[in-house]
């Protein structure tokens, strides 16, 4: 940087053989800036181009995509799209849109969501706090487990939900979402709960407290915000899942991105790309809020599975 | 800690076999009933299902898991079937380019973003949102830009560059482009909050030094800086590694495999044999598979992270 920096803004002090001390002012355009700001504005525009595309295409009316423009605006905002994505487009069988299969995802958010924070928060407790012989093995297994591909799990998961009786119920992707939430949950929370500090724990040890009373009374209040990164990981995960909402849900509770995949994949007659850009929004819609709403939480949460304990 | 002042608390006076009954099951009990989901997952899930699957990818199971033992005719079949050379291949190929692009495009990006720059937190929001939304999104959008009819390429020659031609997803040989744009335009932003991170975590005194000695910019950054940030890139390229073996929704979304069976990749085989073509033990064999390829890739990963340890120090 410094290199051509010197170079542009040489003209006026080199004169002189000594340097002048402290940092040098520096023009605003100096060419390694235009060149910075240039392939940051390229990729700016490679993000943001889909988004825009998305967004125009759904407000447009099918006249106007056959006329071929990608890039146009909307001669006027037209909601018929979106409407017709929420409520009547054909998902394979059934033509209500897209509204039932956001309801099963809401159904399957919430559950998974709470349960595996849940689980996943006692089980980083007990492994940092109560540790029993055996319990790193258990925790190394898990954080390797997280690594297989789900594919080697689904037959195996399909017969034992199968046994239980839960299979193609909301239980059984609950169930699954948990199982598959718990390794990276599990490891935020240990690394969280190992930052405390251990006094505390001790002291309320001695005081007689036991396991479930100090997890709730002293653990639990001082860890909210690992809690919220955990919520926004598990909402924005659970939300895109497309896998196990296919396989373990049932026809009755596809989740949303599953059928939003069977109006735009297996649409019958011409298709309508404005309902399915309408559609995609809306699924996307979601994940979106939470990560405009939630900042700079939401790269800590997905950071989170880089920061090996 | 907590164990030594557990034990303490406990009476110190047992011995024998009692004592290590106790140890086993009494001691700590709470703590073993709270994490059972844990052991239970790890014991069914985690060990019990990969091996159940395992073995069942010996037997020549078809629509039931009842099949009797064949050795390894399943693995002949899998590597004598077009569709599953196709799908490695693809994944193969799509995956090295996946790897170095996100890791190139990902380091250039951070060191853009760390040279003092303005709208810094605007730039990092904008290359990270695509993160935040599904694969089926990412797929679905991209198939629409994509589109050879009404998409990016008609748009493009309606301006007036006819001769524009952007038909990969309908381009056998084109396709694995075409998803690696859209998975690209997933993950690079990822990629970069890694490596920024990693950037942001060398010492200033590096630099200083750096600039003492005149080493140029670019220089210190392959260098001196890259070789520092060692443990974030084996993390990014473990974490985009074991997301490319799992490729399939976005194929799903993007292709649907397609045209033909040009796109396909192991994931996408392994759930049509298991839930739609009605050969469990093929499915089971093309999973056992993709098992073997990530633990080749853990392998030196586990390796380097915790049995060098005693060397790196």
């Amino acid at each position: 940087m410094s290199q051509t920096a010197t170079m542009a803004g040489s003209a006026p002090d080199t004169s002189v053989g000594v340097e002048p001390r402290g940092p040098r002012p520096k023009p605003f355009f100096t060419p390694t800036k235009i060149i910075i700001y240039s392939v940051l504005v390229f990729f700016t525009l490679y993000f943001l181009f889909p988004l825009y595309v998305m967004v125009v295409t759904s407000f447009k009316t099918m006249p106007e995509i056959r006329f071929g423009n990608i890039f146009a605006f909307p001669n006027q905002i037209n909601f018929d799209a979106w409407i017709k994505a929420w409520t009547s487009a054909c998902t394979g069988l059934t033509c209500e849109g897209l509204s039932p299969g956001f309801w099963n995802s809401v159904k399957i958010t919430i559950p998974s969501t709470i349960v595996s924070i849940f689980i996943a928060a006692v089980n980083g407790y007990a492994l940092i706090n109560w540790r029993f012989k055996g319990s790193e093995l258990f925790f190394a297994i898990l954080i390797f487990g997280s690594f297989i591909p789900y594919q080697v799990f689904l037959y195996p998961l399909v017969m034992i939900t199968r046994e239980m009786g839960i299979f193609g119920t909301l239980q059984a992707v609950i169930i699954v979402h948990t199982i598959f939430g718990m390794p990276i949950l599990t490891l935020l929370f240990r690394n969280y709960f190992g930052s405390l500090p251990q006094e505390l724990f001790k002291a309320a040890r001695v005081d007689g407290a036991g396991f479930w009373r100090i997890f709730f009374e002293i653990m639990l209040p001082m860890s909210l915000p690992i809690f919220v990164v955990a919520l926004i990981l598990q909402v924005t995960g659970i939300w895109n899942d497309f896998l196990f909402g296919v396989v373990f849900a049932g026809t009755k509770n596809l989740p949303m991105t599953v059928q939003l995949n069977n109006i735009v994949n297996s649409a019958q007659g011409t298709p309508e790309y404005n309902v399915n850009m309408a559609a995609t929004v809306l699924t996307g819609l979601v994940p979106l809020i939470i990560y405009f709403v939630s900042g700079k939480l939401f790269v800590r949460g997905v950071a989170a599975g880089a920061v090996k304990g | 800690m907590a164990d030594t002042a557990v034990q303490r608390v406990e009476g110190a006076g047992i011995s024998g076999q009692r004592g290590f009954l106790r140890k086993t099951f009494v001691h700590n009990l709470p703590a073993k009933i709270a994490a059972l989901p844990m052991i239970a997952t790890v014991l069914i899930v985690f060990v019990g299902c990969t091996l159940w699957t395992i073995y069942y990818s010996f037997t020549n199971s078809k629509l039931l898991p009842t099949g009797k033992f064949v050795g390894f005719d399943q693995y002949e079949r899998l590597f004598g079937t077009s569709r599953w050379n196709v799908s490695v291949t693809n994944l193969i190929s799509y995956g090295a380019m996946s790897l170095v692009f996100t890791l190139v495009l990902g380091f250039l990006l951070a060191v853009l973003m760390d040279q003092k720059i303005r709208f810094e937190s605007a730039f990092r929001t904008i290359m990270l949102y695509p993160f935040a939304l599904s694969f089926i999104v990412t797929g679905l959008v991209w198939q629409w830009i994509m589109n050879p009819t009404l998409g990016l390429q008609t748009t493009i020659r309606n301006l007036g560059w006819t001769g524009f031609s952007f038909d990969w997803i309908a381009n056998p040989r084109m396709v694995l482009f075409a998803l690696l744009i859209a998975g690209l335009w997933q993950g690079v932003g990822f990629c970069m909050v890694l490596m920024l991170a990693g950037l942001r975590g060398v010492d200033d005194e590096i630099w200083k030094a750096a600039r003492v000695d005149g080493i140029p910019t670019w220089r210190t950054y392959v260098s001196i800086v890259l070789p520092m940030m060692r443990g974030v890139l084996v993390t990014a390229v473990v974490l985009i590694g074991s997301g490319i073996v799992r490729l399939y929704d976005l194929v799903v979304a993007l292709t649907n495999g397609g045209p033909g069976i040009s796109s396909e990749v192991p994931a996408k085989y392994v759930y049509n044999y298991m839930f739609s073509g009605g050969n469990i033990g093929q499915g089971l064999a093309a999973a056992s598979m993709m098992l073997l390829t990530v633990v080749i890739i853990m392998i030196p990963w586990a390796y380097l992270e915790f049995g060098g340890k005693g060397r790196q120090s």
